[in-house]
């Protein structure tokens, strides 16, 4: 089957159409990581690893070898290929929850070692996959399935700064920025950064996506954008943290 | 080309921490990921000293969950990789072995079992044998060998690379305390130069050639959408294993023959076992002993052939009974007493084997 | 089972029961001889009684720890009273003289029961650094596990890297070996 002409080469047109809910920030995550393969030529030296969570859904979606890990385990698992063959490109795919709680020890700790592999996290603000629970990203008052009363930071905590802690904790040749499926084309260069930061081979890679739940958030179209670039927006700034070769606090 | 790091053969008097360490450099293994539990840290130690010397490779993880996941990710790049822990790190080691298992992820894992419950003793117990054997969500599709001595510990290891690769079955090399720590004396060899062939790797991900137009790309999951999706992998993993078992397991046995009572223990308490056999027979007593090495696969068909013509089994072993009920399920049908001498954590000797038996009158 | 020799060698951190141990099974080890030594360990890096389990015979060895012992050395107050349970009817319990107030705690149930000046004969005589060469004399002696000759060759291959900067060491070394053999002699152990 001939590919759609926006459909990046390093997609596998087999799986296509993908299994995302309609309006998921999933597919342009994926989009735009798809156009920074291609752009770089690298699609004969990845290793993309899914963690678990509506991210597992890409494990076949791209026509590259791929490891669908289990949730939270992306990181040590990619972390072990990429010490064990440094000439593969090693992407870490994975939501909040796998990112921020149930891997976060991974995170901070690969972080530190400034592994050279990219970690490309989406945030959402809730658990997916399992039905809209509360993540480390959901917003102070927001209801999710386990804060139907909205989300009580005195009880829970505030929501994670992801890139701004990964930026603290890395050394200087690393990368790290959040964008938004809001701005693609600024989402595309990161993503491209941070693929360039690896296959430098100066230090880990970080870039969170802010992105869209409709399902769970039981938004239509436009509260959903709205969501995503006011609401998110006031607690997630996006831009670049850290970046190879220039001084930080950009 | 680095020179090989064990030549000819040679007797070694050195712990067996050591003795895993030069053991997986002999097999080939490229790379070691871990991290720091009593009693398996001087695994580490040796490696670290030794690898850079055969251009092999190591990395210290977070913790026991990332080390598992890490092995798993350098043996699907290919490498012939492992890791060891112990108790509490064997705990969290699980969840990945689940996933080697499902992926068919031929990991190495060597244990050096410690006390448990809980964090207990840094000593010596044979209470990880159900976990080892069963551990996480899963159906207990591994290949464990239960060493006893040094050069058991030598010659598992190496064997584990092979029977891992060979099988793709993720396999484990279950030591102890004792055995991690003691010193004794063993004969170390090329595992080449004595006819052993290692078994080739093979890159799981990371092959050569443009995926998707001169290959198919590796798509690897351990996630299913249905139950009969499901049963049809899980069903194909389990008659693997039953097909691969036969070649698999392995036992000893000694005087079963014509023995009334026989001793059933695993590890390093076979040596106990053993040396009881050797002074009950001396006393006129109709001893024997058996002695499974795998303990997953179990050699079930030797057993009952080595049980045939006893009167009494007796399962010795450092656990509140784990060995006594694989062996039990195992050996399923046979109507013979089977009585249990159980010490969870705790050392067992021949003299207490002798006291214990004699005092049965 | 009796063809094995047990030793059990106890005493404070420091006191270097563990390196005797081990230059003693390296040596058993280098003549040919079946060896297993097993330290006591737990979970703290330091203090505590430091135990060393030694077994040596010429077939290979049965379990890693014992629970009886055929000698027992304890070379502290406390080595005394934690060595007790490794004590049987067969036991040939050696303690240090110089320490006090364990009369009480000495095993009643030994075949025989020594006391041997080791600390005072490295102290006043030697030098406290050999004090643990000494009771590896005392233990050669008294269990013939391994003779003079291969002891001494057991501290070269341990210590030579020293004795080659300050060949006076190995003399003091192979002075206090003797020494720890007078000992057990005088004591009449052997």
């Amino acid at each position: 089957m001939a590919l759609a002409p926006n459909m990046p080469k390093s997609w596998r047109a087999e799986t296509k159409p993908h299994k995302f809910c309609p309006g998921c920030g999933h597919g342009l995550v994926l989009k735009a990581l798809g156009e920074c393969i291609d752009e770089l030529g690298i699609q004969d030296r990845v290793v993309f690893g899914c963690d678990i969570g509506c991210s597992l859904l890409s494990w076949d979606f791209f026509n590259t070898d791929s490891i669908q890990t289990h949730h939270g385990r992306t990181t040590p698992v990619l972390t072990g290929v990429k010490r064990a063959r440094p000439d593969r490109i090693c992407i870490a795919y994975m939501g909040d929850g796998g990112g921020y709680a149930i891997g976060s020890q991974h995170l901070v700790n690969a972080a530190s070692r400034n592994e050279k592999i990219t970690t490309i996290l989406v945030n959402n603000c809730n658990y997916g996959m399992t039905g809209g629970q509360m993540a480390p990203t959901s917003l102070p008052g927001m209801k999710t399935e386990t804060t139907p009363y909205g989300r009580d930071v005195e009880l829970t905590g505030n929501p994670t700064q992801g890139p701004e802690m990964v930026a603290a904790i890395t050394p200087e040749g690393a990368y790290v920025a959040r964008g938004t499926i809001a701005n693609l084309r600024q989402l595309r260069k990161m993503i491209k950064k941070a693929l360039e930061t690896q296959i430098n081979g100066t230090g880990f890679s970080f870039v969170e996506a802010l992105s869209a739940c409709p399902t769970n958030w039981r938004t239509n179209a436009k509260d959903t954008l709205h969501f995503v670039e006011k609401e998110m927006t006031k607690y997630f700034k996006v831009g670049e943290l850290k970046v190879p070769g220039e001084k930080e606090g950009k | 080309m680095v020179d090989k790091p064990i030549k000819g053969e040679k007797r070694y008097f050195v712990t067996g921490n050591e003795v895993v360490a030069w053991a997986a450099l002999a097999a080939g293994a490229e790379i070691m990921y871990g991290y720091p539990i009593t009693p398996q840290n001087e695994v580490m130690h040796y490696w670290t000293r030794l690898a850079p010397k055969y251009n092999r490779k190591f990395l210290q993880t977070e913790d026991e969950i990332s080390a598992g996941f890490a092995t798993c990710g350098g043996v699907l790049s290919g490498a012939r990789a492992f890791t060891a822990t112990a108790g509490p790190g064997n705990t969290l080691m699980q969840e990945s072995m689940s996933m080697a298992e499902m992926m068919k992820i031929p990991t190495v894992v060597v244990v050096q079992q410690r006390g448990g419950p809980s964090t207990a003793t840094v000593i010596y117990s044979q209470q990880e044998v159900t976990m080892t054997c069963f551990g996480a969500n899963g159906e207990g599709l591994r290949v464990v060998y239960s060493t006893g001595s040094h050069q058991e510990l030598y010659d598992y290891t190496i064997k584990a690379f092979n029977t891992a690769w060979k099988y793709r079955i993720p396999t484990f090399v279950l030591g102890d305390g004792y055995q991690a720590k003691m010193r004794e004396s063993l004969v170390m060899y090329d595992p080449e130069e004595r006819g052993i062939k290692m078994v080739p790797t093979e890159k799981i991900v990371g092959k050569e050639g443009m995926p998707g137009v001169e290959r198919e790309p590796s798509h690897l999951r351990n996630t299913y959408n249905t139950e009969d999706e499901l049963y049809d992998v899980v069903e194909k993993l389990v008659r693997d294993f039953w097909q691969a078992a036969p070649e698999i397991v392995e036992h000893q046995e000694f005087d079963c023959q014509d023995a009334e009572i026989i001793v059933v223990a695993h590890g390093v308490v076979t040596r106990a076992a053993q040396a009881a056999v050797k002074e009950l027979r001396a006393q006129g007593k109709k001893i024997g002993h058996f002695r499974p090495v795998t303990l997953r696969p179990f050699p079930r068909e030797a057993m009952k052939k080595a049980i045939a013509n006893a009167k009494e089994l007796i399962v010795v072993e450092s656990a509140e009974g784990q060995l006594d009920k694989i062996v039990k399920a195992e050996i399923y049908g046979c109507s013979k007493p089977i009585t249990g001498y159980f010490k969870p954590g705790v050392g067992i000797t021949a003299e207490e084997i002798v006291e214990f038996i004699n005092k049965r009158g | 089972m009796a063809k094995e020799y047990k030793i059990a060698l106890a005493g404070e951190g420091g006191q270097g029961v563990q390196s005797v141990a081990g230059i003693i099974v390296e040596a058993a080890n280098d003549v040919g001889r079946e060896a297993l030594y097993i330290p006591n360990f737990g979970v703290e890096q330091r203090g505590g009684v430091s135990i060393a389990f030694v077994q040596i015979a010429d077939e290979k060895i049965g379990s890693p720890k014992f629970k009886k012992a055929d000698i027992v050395i304890a070379l502290s107050d406390r080595a005394v009273r934690r060595t007790a349970e490794y004590v049987d009817q067969r036991t040939t319990f050696v303690y240090d003289s110089s320490i006090e107030g364990v009369e009480e705690a000495l095993p009643k149930n030994a075949a025989k029961v020594y006391a041997i000046p080791a600390v005072d004969v490295a102290k006043n005589e030697l030098h406290p650094r050999v004090f643990n060469i000494i009771i590896m004399g005392a233990v050669i002696e008294a269990t013939k596990v391994i003779d003079l000759e291969s002891a001494k060759k057991a501290i070269e291959k341990k210590l030579g890297y020293k004795f080659e900067q300050d060949p006076k060491l190995r003399e003091l070394n192979f002075k206090a070996l003797e020494r720890g053999i007078e000992l057990v002699r005088q004591a009449g152990i052997s």
